[in-house]
């Protein structure tokens, strides 16, 4: 062990019991009790990830990338154990309403029966996660920081190689951009608030506005710019890709939900025609479009000739062929998120748009300002359902319709993981980048929990 | 918590909502749209019946090859074995998981015991961990049990999951408690409370999640992919990749063809339990 790692487990030590130590004096226990227990669950916490991997990261020969690597696991496997250990704390020793709740713990009209019977019931459900989902989670872990060839049982262990050559961060010009524009737009803000001139001032509404999708894209951007020159296009094109599609995917489902959600006749049937689509797969999605946007024998280039236009080669052009890709995964999302819509449009209250109605809002800001605002949960709960599906599901799309190409540029993460572990059977450096898109799965999830104040749950 | 769902019926009479003044011109922008909508699928259908060369001369009538198409799919690339495989395979995931999923919400909502916050957070965390994630550690798993090519690997790993549990434990704790407590006073043990009492006011739930797992399962791709090579135990939507090339020629017909009577069971399965679907997967809002 060299001075560096016994310098961070000290500085593990120190914020561990600085963290559990205020966190007891707000539970109203010994600060000291808090202090020892933070210092231990630190360095535990730091030890996480680094006594599997024997300290590795901190001999001399290392890169100063892998020593942030490094720290970077440190830190987070302290952060794991120091929310674990505060969690529980809270659980054991708070009362009333520091106590967390935990739904469930909820029992309603129980069985007094031994506890061996709901254990009995739960068992084959634990099994099979365990085996077929805790257990793969782990031997990923352990795979990634190895040099593991498919078919071949010999491995051999290479530290944090394979997360080394896959990550590379600099600054591109959109993020820098992107950290600019926010930067203009915070100090704007602030200035406008503090001369008291913000009513129906449009400067300022318009840099309002302007504030989320700038620390979006600066997000975005950031997180593209960590990865490696060859990974990066990557991780790229799995963001142009899902992004584009769930924004349009979610826009025009609640626009057709809204346009069928009318008083009509025949409304059940209409929905029904609408959103079949839900049923088709990803794989056959692509087949069909493969012949519709086909250069030559396609529907859509004899369509775009019968008025005059020279229809391009879709699959061929690397900027056309994510759009073909994006529109088959519109398409094929397109009949479930009409039918969350719908379901959401059901929810709101018509005394509300009718009470708008009469003080003679017309429909379009009737839409704006009362079911658009009633919508956000669905939409929200959409979004992440979307991404979820744009991230994994669309795989069996681009295998029937680019196969990544041209030239990669339809290869998203997954797709990665696929072509380089199973086809080039590199089982190390795909398990690396299966567990890059493990961090930005809990991202999301965290983002999730984080933001969603009023909880949206699916369920009956 | 307020189900959505409850008027799904279509609405009769005129309110703020209609902001088309006439009703003819709704109906046409509904017809367009639902024509876009389906033009894949249209075409797809229209294809499916022809030789190359209609489908090169963009001809919109049904084609001339529909036999030859089908018995190219069905006797020379034995989609029908896909079929069977994946049909068996969608039938026993859709079972397997829905009985899990019932004796675990059962678990969850009707017992008290021990350690009960951390089997939940344990059911909980796989909501994070996609299959697809774990694809290359899985396929190392499943195939050192020997499993490569067998019906078990496109199964078994699929037979539980937290979203699946915690439907119906969100369900059943909607459930007023008097109903188990009437239960236990007749004497009902928790098995004979779950068929005689749960199971038949949960008809909407069980719907829902049989929707969803036979269009999951049906629809699967990436895994069968990896860990069927077998062409025998192969599952339908990898199957029609043998399709793309027939005679060194791509040939459009056979392939939309394929393409089409994939997309029938699930699409048969959505439309019947469509009333299911929707009851079952309520939106609820809830503090």
């Amino acid at each position: 062990m060299t001075l560096t790692v016994i310098l961070l487990l000290i500085i593990a030590a120190l914020v561990g019991s600085l963290y559990m130590g205020y966190g007891y004096h707000r539970l109203r226990r010994p600060v000291v009790l808090g202090a020892g227990v933070g210092a231990v669950a630190g360095v535990l916490g730091a030890l996480l990830f680094m006594l599997p991997l024997n300290f590795c990261t901190f001999e001399p020969e290392r890169a100063i990338l892998d020593v942030g690597i490094g720290i970077l696991l440190m830190g987070t496997g302290m952060g794991v154990v120091l929310f674990s250990a505060h969690w529980l704390s809270r659980y054991f020793l708070a009362k009333g309403k520091d106590k967390p709740v935990l739904t469930g713990d909820r029992v309603q009209g129980g069985f007094n029966t031994s506890v061996l019977i709901p254990l009995v019931l739960l068992i084959p459900t634990l099994i099979i996660l365990t085996l077929f989902l805790y257990y793969p989670a782990i031997d990923l872990f352990r795979l990634s920081t190895l040099l593991a060839r498919l078919n071949t049982p010999r491995t051999v262990f290479r530290c944090v190689d394979n997360f080394s050559q896959i990550l590379d961060p600099q600054f591109s010009i959109v993020t820098i951009g992107a950290i600019i524009l926010s930067i203009v737009l915070v100090v704007g803000i602030a200035y406008i608030q503090r001369i008291g001139e913000t009513r129906n001032n449009p400067l300022y509404n318009t840099m309002r506005s302007l504030v989320t999708p700038t620390l979006l894209v600066l997000l975005l951007s950031i997180t593209v710019d960590l990865f490696a020159p060859d990974y990066r296009p990557v991780v790229y094109n799995t963001f142009f890709i899902a992004g584009w599609t769930v924004i349009l995917g979610i826009l025009l489902g609640l626009a057709v939900a809204y346009l069928v959600f009318q008083p009509v006749k025949g409304a059940a049937i209409y929905r029904t025609l609408l959103i079949w689509p839900y049923a088709i797969s990803p794989a056959v999605a692509g087949i069909i479009f493969f012949l519709m946007f086909d250069p030559l024998n396609g529907i859509i280039n004899h369509l775009l000739s019968l008025i005059g236009i020279q229809g391009p080669n879709w699959i061929k052009d690397p900027w056309l062929a994510k759009w073909t890709i994006i529109i088959a995964s519109v398409w094929k999302t397109l009949g479930y998120n009409i039918l969350f819509c719908l379901a959401g449009l059901q929810n709101i209250s018509k005394e509300l748009q009718e009470a708008a109605a009469i003080d003679g809002a017309n429909a379009w800001q009737r839409f704006w300002n009362v079911v658009f605002p009633g919508m956000t949960p669905i939409l929200f709960f959409l979004l992440i359902t979307n991404i979820t599906f744009a991230f994994f599901e669309m795989f069996g799309t681009i295998d029937f319709l680019t196969k990544g190409g041209p030239a990669g540029a339809t290869t998203t993460m997954i797709y990665e993981v696929y072509t380089l572990g199973i086809i080039e059977g590199d089982l190390g450096k795909a398990a690396a980048q299966s567990l890059v898109m493990f961090v930005m799965v809990i991202g999301i999830t965290i983002f999730q929990f984080r933001t969603s104040g009023e909880k949206v749950s699916y369920g009956a | 918590m307020t189900a959505l769902t409850q008027t799904y019926a279509p609405e009769k009479k005129k309110n703020a909502n209609s902001w088309l003044p006439q009703r003819w011109y709704l109906h046409i922008l509904l017809w367009i749209t639902c024509f876009i909508i389906s033009f894949p699928l249209l075409y797809a259908v229209i294809v499916a019946t022809q030789t190359n060369d209609e489908v090169v001369r963009y001809q919109v009538t049904p084609g001339s090859s529909f036999d030859t198409n089908w018995e190219t799919v069905m006797i020379t690339r034995k989609l029908g074995s896909y079929m069977v495989n994946s049909t068996v395979q969608a039938i026993i995931v859709t079972v397997g998981k829905t009985v899990l999923s019932l004796l675990a919400g059962l678990a969850f909502v009707y017992f008290r015991f021990p350690g009960k916050w951390l089997v939940f957070g344990f059911v909980l965390m796989t909501l994070m961990m996609p299959t697809e994630l774990l694809i290359i550690a899985l396929f190392r798993f499943v195939s050192g049990l020997g499993w490569g090519d067998t019906m078990a690997a496109i199964t078994v790993p699929f037979l539980a999951s937290a979203t699946g549990a915690f439907l119906f434990r969100q369900h059943f704790s909607n459930i007023p408690a008097e109903l188990s407590e009437a239960a236990q006073l007749d004497g009902a043990n928790p098995l004979q409370f779950l068929f005689r009492i749960l199971i038949p006011i949960s008809w909407n739930t069980i719907g829902a999640l049989a929707v969803i797992q036979f269009i999951y399962v049906w629809n699967m791709y990436l895994w069968p992919l990896l860990i069927i090579r077998d062409e025998r135990a192969q599952v339908v939507q990898v199957g029609l990749g043998s399709l793309r090339n027939i005679d060194t020629t791509l040939t459009y017909g056979p392939l939309m063809l394929a393409a089409v009577v994939t997309s029938i069971p699930p699409v048969i399965v959505f439309i019947l339990l469509q009333k299911q679907f929707m009851s079952g997967f309520a939106i609820t809002r809830d503090k």
